[in-house]
């Protein structure tokens, strides 16, 4: 409320009135010398300018006395002591007078203060209750606006209301309208059916007698004139209906449908074997497009295409083998359909993964390291090119050399020379060729010749050699059946065995042979003719791995040759 | 001769040979052959009966209660067997007849409230059967009978105004009152697509033919005719040839009247060329144009506009050749190499009113209201 000073409200005029003295006391029976001069007495502090003429008004030279006994009386009448020092003296007493005086100006300062408080409430109350004032006046503005505002809002809220009712209104109407309509529609569907059955039956009931009465009157007129009968179309005579003839009619009806209906079936069946071929390939085809990931355990995570890729293998096993026989079982055409739709899901994702990839390459982020980037790609699509551009170019250089080569007139020397140098070396490497060719020759025929002699002497020994055995071999045959002659047999065969020597490391093998086979056990005259078969079938090995050392063969025999020889 | 009520027959190799028929007081409303040529069915007055007449041997069978429909007789391509609609107390009947001795084979009923036409398909299996054009409803009975497949496209509006088989049964092409074609499939009778037929085409694969006539000063036509014909031709018609349009184009369209009955909107006329690669349809909507769809690709190939009406069209029987009429002196022709305006070189007013092709594919007749002319197409030697 802030600071209050105490402002002291200056007396009115100084005149004195008798309102002002109303104010102060409650006595009114004054005399009117009195009464002014008691006013003047009751007058408050009054202001500086007239403080002098104040003071002055009340107590004169004259009226010292009169006044001190009414300010006496005053202030017992307020309960102050008397200011005379006795009750009858006209002595004063200073010192009551000084307290009285103390006292009053305490009174007086007392009466400020309160007045002061007082005015400072009342100033605090009256802001306050300006304040109220403006918030009761602003909120009965806002109570005002929203009633309006509600007021419209409601206004509206019915408008629409309205419209909405009305709308409903006409819906249902226009729906009344048109099942009415269609009522109608029906029932006068129904009205002209009937009419139309009304009117049909009395047509029929016309035509009827009328009929009838064509019928009866067998009217010579309706005839048919023919010059001659004309032949049946097939050109067999008409045949009498009967049941037969009924029977076969049916049965040729029968027969055409059924033929229809197979012929309709039969190009189902191709139509579906077509479609089942052309869907094994589109399968196989796809099969073949996709990236072959079953190995990598990784992927199993991303699409399962592991399990599934493996699966579907054994399926187009099977399905193979079940379409060789080609059924048309309910299974198998639902195995076929599911597995294509499965690999083509596939692709697609794999053609959208593809798709991802090359945007996010386009994007400038590569992750993936088997992609190649777009730039790379063309890059070496770039060298390629390049590269086929250069080979071409040789080739077109070259072609075209050689056929400067090839047609080109004999008036150019260089060309001349060129060719020239081109035969002698090629003339050159012939030579050489043939000098090669005709060495090889030579060794060739050396070695034939090498070799005849060599097969020649093979045959006389061979020759000798069989003598010999067939000389072993009956010693052997005599040996056994008597030992007497075993010596002479030996001694033959020593003679022998020196002379063939050179068979010497073979007999003994084969002899070697032969021993377990003799010392074994006595031979049967069967066993010998077998083993002396069995020489010969021997031998040929023998003398065939002989044959095989080509190299060391001629000295061999060479040796063998000259042993024999000496 | 309907309204004297007799027939009269010639023979094509024997001069001398002659037949009359005469109904006398049944009256005559229709007359046709048999396939195998030996016997003529008359349908009497207020189709009353049919009498089936026989040249062989000159005997009379009646069959009762014939419908009184656009198509009530059918024959199969192999001519073995005949289908009739019939009606007995307001219920639609169909008998089938084997050709050879007239004999009743089946004799069922069909679910249809009215019934408008039946057509036999080409294998000789299937019958078509469809019901009046207030509903639209297509029934599909095998050759002993029994239904095999009922087929409704939409319910309330006008129904089917047209239909056709393909040559190899494979397809039946249903034309109705919407202005769409439906396509079923012989597998499953069910549709596997629909054409429409919209006033304006836009999309810019489609040929389009406009007909325009050409100024009658350019005269350097190489016919092979004398001039004085050519002249006299020129005279009474204005030669035309054929213009490639821009597309997108639109048609010339026809607001029907609203409050009429047999209005002239939807496909009217249906035709597949024989090696089942075309269909052709008239639009009734847009009367001077003709449509021509690929069966192979499903799609719309080429939009022919003339310069009138179009009257009547129709395939050549062994190549992919359609022949149209419009009414004037001139015949069209189109095939997928190019399409030709042919003037008739008739004295005097010829309009051709229909044409026909003859079986063997080089031949055609046109008819106009009184005469008729034989056209010859030349083969053209393919070295």
């Amino acid at each position: 409320m802030g600071d209050w000073k105490t402002i002291t409200v200056p007396a009115p005029s100084s005149v004195l009135d008798s309102k002002n003295t109303s104010q102060y006391t409650s006595e009114k029976k004054m005399s009117p010398s009195s009464l002014n001069m008691q006013q003047v007495l009751r007058l408050p502090l009054p202001s500086s300018k007239s403080t002098h003429s104040f003071f002055s008004a009340f107590c004169t030279e004259e009226n010292v006395e009169q006044s001190i006994s009414y300010l006496n009386r005053e202030l017992t009448t307020l309960g102050f002591p008397s200011l005379y020092a006795e009750s009858k003296g006209k002595e004063l007493n200073l010192i009551s007078i000084l307290n009285c005086m103390n006292e009053l100006l305490v009174l007086q300062r007392k009466n400020l203060r309160a007045q002061e408080d007082v005015e400072m409430q009342h100033l605090k109350l009256g802001s306050d209750m300006d304040h109220l004032q403006n918030c009761y006046a602003k909120l009965k503005e806002q109570l005002e606006a929203s009633k309006r505002e509600i007021v419209g809002l409601q206004e509206r809220d019915r408008q629409l209301q309205c419209k909405n009712r009305n709308l409903h209104q006409l819906l249902k109407n226009e729906k009344d309208e048109v099942q009415k309509l269609q009522n109608i529609i029906a029932s006068r569907a129904t009205q002209y059916n009937h009419d139309m059955k009304r009117k049909e039956r009395e047509y029929n009931k016309l035509k009827e007698r009328l009929h009838q009465l064509v019928m009866n009157k067998k009217d010579k007129k309706i005839a048919m004139e023919v010059l001659n009968y004309v032949g049946r179309v097939d050109g067999k005579r008409g045949g009498w209906r009967t049941d037969k003839t009924e029977a076969r009619n049916e049965e040729e009806m029968y027969k055409a449908l059924l033929r229809d209906y197979e012929q309709c079936q039969k190009q189902l069946l191709v139509e579906n074997a077509e479609l089942r071929k052309v869907l094994q390939q589109m399968k196989k085809e796809i099969i073949s497009l996709l990236p072959p990931q079953k190995q990598k355990p990784r992927e199993r995570s991303e699409d399962g295409i592991g399990p599934v890729l493996s699966d579907l293998e054994d399926d187009v096993g099977e399905l193979n083998k079940e379409n060789m026989w080609e059924l048309s079982c309910e299974t198998v055409r639902e195995q076929l359909t599911n597995s294509i739709r499965n690999q083509w899901r596939m692709l697609k994702n794999h053609v959208e993964k593809l798709d991802n990839q090359v945007s996010r390459v386009h994007s400038g982020a590569l992750t993936d390291k088997d992609v190649i980037s777009r730039e790379d790609h063309e890059l070496e699509t770039e060298k390629l090119e390049l590269e086929i551009q250069h080979c071409k170019e040789m080739i077109k250089t070259q072609q075209q050399l050689l056929q400067q080569q090839l047609m080109s007139p004999c008036d150019d020397d260089t060309t001349v020379l060129l060719q020239d140098c081109y035969l002698l070396e090629e003339r050159e490497r012939l030579q050489e060729e043939w000098k090669l060719f005709r060495e090889q020759k030579k060794n060739f025929e050396k070695e034939r010749r090498s070799f005849t002699e060599a097969a020649i002497r093979l045959g006389l020994e061979r020759q000798a050699f069989e003598e010999d055995r067939g000389t072993w071999l009956k010693q052997q045959f005599l040996s056994m059946t008597c030992d007497s002659k075993y010596l002479e047999n030996v001694k033959t065969q020593s003679a022998t065995s020196g002379s063939s020597d050179q068979d010497n490391h073979l007999m003994n093998t084969r002899s070697q042979q032969k021993k377990p086979r003799s010392l074994s056990s006595v031979p049967t005259s069967a066993e010998l003719c077998q083993t002396i078969q069995h020489t010969p079938y021997s031998s040929s090995p023998c003398a065939i791995s002989n044959k095989t050392t080509e190299e060391s063969k001629p000295n061999q025999w060479e040796e063998i040759y000259r042993e024999e020889t000496e | 001769m309907y309204k004297r009520g007799i027939v009269q027959v010639w023979s094509l190799e024997q001069p001398d040979w002659h037949c009359k028929i005469d109904e006398g007081s049944a009256g005559l409303v229709a007359s046709c052959w048999s396939p195998d040529g030996r016997h003529i069915l008359n349908t009497t007055e207020f189709h009353l009966r049919i009498t089936v007449w026989s040249l062989c041997t000159k005997s009379v069978s009646y069959i009762k209660y014939p419908k009184a429909c656009q198509q009530g007789i059918a024959f199969t391509k192999d001519g073995h067997y005949m289908a009739l609609a019939e009606r007995r107390d307001c219920k639609d009947f169909i008998s089938l007849f084997v050709c050879s001795d007239w004999q009743l084979l089946r004799h069922f009923d069909t679910e249809t409230q009215d019934l408008a036409g039946i057509e036999w398909a080409p294998n000789g299996c299937v019958l078509a059967v469809w019901d009046t054009c207030l509903e639209y409803k297509i029934l599909l009975y095998s050759l002993d009978g029994r239904l095999l497949s009922t087929y409704r496209a939409y319910e309330w509006s006008l129904g089917i105004k047209s239909i056709a088989w393909s040559p190899s049964s494979q397809f039946l092409a249903i034309g109705s009152y919407d202005e769409k074609v439906r396509i079923l499939n012989h597998v499953t009778w069910k549709k596997i697509t629909e054409f429409e037929h919209p006033p304006i085409i836009a999309n810019p694969k489609i040929i389009v033919y406009k007909e325009v006539e050409k100024s009658a000063t350019v005269e350097t036509q190489k016919l092979s005719f004398p001039p004085t014909r050519e002249l006299a031709s020129s005279l009474f018609s204005i030669p035309s040839k054929y213009d490639i349009s821009q597309v997108p184009m639109s048609l010339q369209y026809i607001k029907p009247v609203a409050d009429r009955a047999n209005p002239r909107i939807g496909i009217g006329t249906l035709a597949f060329s024989p090696d089942n690669c075309f269909l052709a349809t008239k639009n009734d909507n847009t009367p001077n144009a003709i449509w021509i769809w690929d069966i192979q690709k499903l799609k719309l190939f080429v939009v022919l506009e003339q310069l009138c009406t179009v009257n009547s069209f129709q395939w050549d029987p062994r190549q992919p050749r359609l022949a149209i009429c419009t009414g004037n002196s001139k015949v069209y022709l189109w095939s997928p190499a190019g399409c030709v305006s042919v003037q008739v070189p008739m004295e005097g007013d010829f309009q051709v009113l229909s044409l026909c092709w003859h079986s063997g594919g080089d031949t055609m007749a046109l008819l106009s209201k009184d005469n008729f002319c034989l056209c010859y197409l030349e083969r053209e030697e393919v070295k």
